[in-house]
């Protein structure tokens, strides 16, 4: 059984004039990690937010752990967990008794679902007297994290836990994450950041309110048309001047420490004949390497503006 | 002034026993593009309060173009420019009231904020766009316009706060040309980002440990320096170290 089903899921809001969710179709298998992947305003949110039964959809139908998201409301507020992009725990509440307003509220005990959530809890335990508003952003994390789990949920629903977290700290969110998959917690994550898609079994790509492509990590980037090369030389600045000036190229973006490059034609001289052009612009230690395309690459090609 | 945007000496800030900026020492050359990145709790905020003048440190030195951060800060103000994503535009203005409200106060007359105005929303291609409220605008272009308004007056140094969170990987990337080319009109710009291919795009980066600058440096000597191929791993290395963490 899938987990979560959405068949032309649409969402609009000021009575039809913002189009947020655009025939969105994908499921999600039971037990699975998946990824929704897009930038702020893709309609991310919104689907969240229709899924966990906060909104009614305008068009289409979804379920979620096989009930209905409009008919089947009770039932799949008693079985998922949701853990919204805001931070949403009662500031004024400490550490233990949010957790325990929570238990209470799911008719459960910390004691009855500790389990699971003893790996998480374990870190913030030292300051469960604290008040929750008085939480560092991690900790505030990892006790959302816990709150959404402590009824042991079939479905869990985490709308951006790792927006505005440092690298390290979104490191170990994600190594959390796949513990709780291995208890067999069917997980549905959203993120803006590229670099985690590769974590999730699969990806949803979307923007614009519309979904671009459901697969794999692995197999989303096969999908990319054409050869990728990376090229970098010392002068990365102008090189993203002259690469764009290139009369061959048919994308370039600035990829961390080199330039993403696509051909319009993938003919067996390119490389030779643009070192022969970057030479003539006076580039130095010019290096150009085939490299498979990431995720990122992917979503520029297919995104919106990445036509323009 | 001299050749340095910004020079810092044993600048230290203290909240009663919790040191949030540990004696950190560096300079930014003029028309430099400094990368300033730190897990969550590093102190990064801190001493960027301090840098905008918003903040006076416990011990230390440090001027910003040219002024002292203990003496000065009202001069500080008025020759920066600040643009962070949490807080950038009024939403319920529109374009054109929201370049005229922030160029108004920084002291543009009436016809430098029509000709920058002008020239501003030209260079960004929404000329068309004056009379649109800010709200209606796509999240991307929300982002360049507020960057353009944060550099109006011309400031000797833009302080940018984490201000790609979010927007989509073209939009970043476009946003990062409007970056140098600031940069190439000689202002020093100052960005903090969590994303780290775009610490690769900065002339040097710190990073900020514990409330200590731990290392700084150009990206390729960062990354020959910890022995890796990236920023992010050069990242994962420091922070990890990190004993606090938190805002």
């Amino acid at each position: 059984m899938d987990a979560i089903t959405l068949d032309n899921i649409t969402k609009t809001y000021n009575k039809g004039a913002v189009l947020a969710v655009d025939k969105a179709t994908f499921s999600v298998n039971e037990g699975e990690m998946f990824g929704l992947i897009g930038p702020d305003g893709a309609g991310k949110t919104s689907i969240f937010r229709v899924l966990t039964t906060l909104l009614l959809p305008d068009g289409g139908s979804g379920t979620v752990a096989g009930f209905d998201i409009v008919k089947e409301y009770k039932e799949i507020r008693n079985c998922i967990g949701y853990m919204p992009g805001r931070f949403s725990l009662y500031q004024d509440l400490s550490v233990e008794e949010n957790l325990k307003f929570f238990a209470t509220i799911f008719e459960t005990t910390i004691e009855e679902n500790y389990d699971l959530i003893k790996d998480i809890y374990v870190q913030i335990e030292p300051f469960k007297t604290r008040r929750a508003g008085k939480l560092s952003g991690g900790m505030k994390q990892k006790l959302a994290l816990c709150c959404a789990l402590i009824h042991k949920p079939k479905v869990l629903f985490l709308d951006e836990p790792t927006t505005g977290v440092d690298a390290v700290s979104r490191v170990e969110f994600w190594e959390m994450l796949k513990r709780l998959k291995h208890q067999g917690i069917t997980i549905l994550v959203s993120t803006p950041y590229m670099d985690e898609a590769i974590l999730c079994d699969r990806i949803a790509l979307i923007q614009g309110g519309k979904i671009l492509s459901v697969d794999s990590p692995g197999n989303t980037v096969k999908k990319y048309p054409g050869k990728m090369y990376a090229v970098h030389s010392i002068n990365m600045h102008q090189l993203l001047k002259d690469l764009r000036a290139y009369p061959d190229t048919l994308s370039c973006f600035t990829f961390g420490d080199s330039m993403h490059l696509t051909f319009k034609e993938d003919n067996d001289d390119n490389v030779v004949k643009l070192t022969t052009y970057l030479a003539g612009k006076g580039q130095k230690d010019v290096e150009i390497k085939n490299i498979p395309a990431g995720i990122e690459d992917y979503f520029i090609k297919i995104s919106a503006t990445g036509n323009e | 002034m001299n050749d340095f945007a910004i020079q810092a000496d044993k600048l230290t800030k203290r909240f009663d026993d919790f040191t949030a900026v540990d004696a950190i020492t560096f300079d930014v050359k003029k028309g430099e593009i400094f990368g300033f990145v730190g897990a969550n709790g590093a102190g990064k905020t801190t001493a960027m309060r301090i840098l905008c003048g918003l903040s006076i440190p416990t011990s230390g030195t440090a001027t910003v173009a040219g002024f002292d951060v203990y003496k000065e800060p009202e001069m500080i103000k008025k020759n920066i420019g600040y643009m962070s994503q949490k807080f950038s535009l009024y939403e319920d203005l529109t374009v054109m009231e929201n370049i005229t409200f922030y160029a108004g106060i920084y002291g543009l007359s009436d016809k430098e904020i029509k000709d920058r105005g002008a020239e501003l929303l030209e260079r960004l291609g929404i000329s068309h766009e004056a009379k649109t409220f800010v709200r209606a605008l796509p999240l991307g272009w929300r982002q360049k316009l507020s960057f353009s308004v944060a550099v109006i007056h011309q400031p000797k140094i833009v302080f940018l706060d984490e201000p790609t969170g979010g927007v989509d990987p073209v939009t970043r990337r476009q946003f990062w040309d409007l970056i140098y080319e600031a940069s190439d009109r000689g202002i020093t710009v100052f960005v903090t980002t969590h994303y780290m291919d775009e610490a690769e795009y900065c002339n040097r980066v710190s990073v900020m440990v514990d409330g200590r600058i731990d290392a700084l440096d150009t990206p390729s000597n960062l990354k020959k320096q910890f022995n890796v191929d990236s920023m992010n791993k050069v990242f994962y290395q420091l922070a990890r170290e990190a004993k606090r963490s938190g805002d």
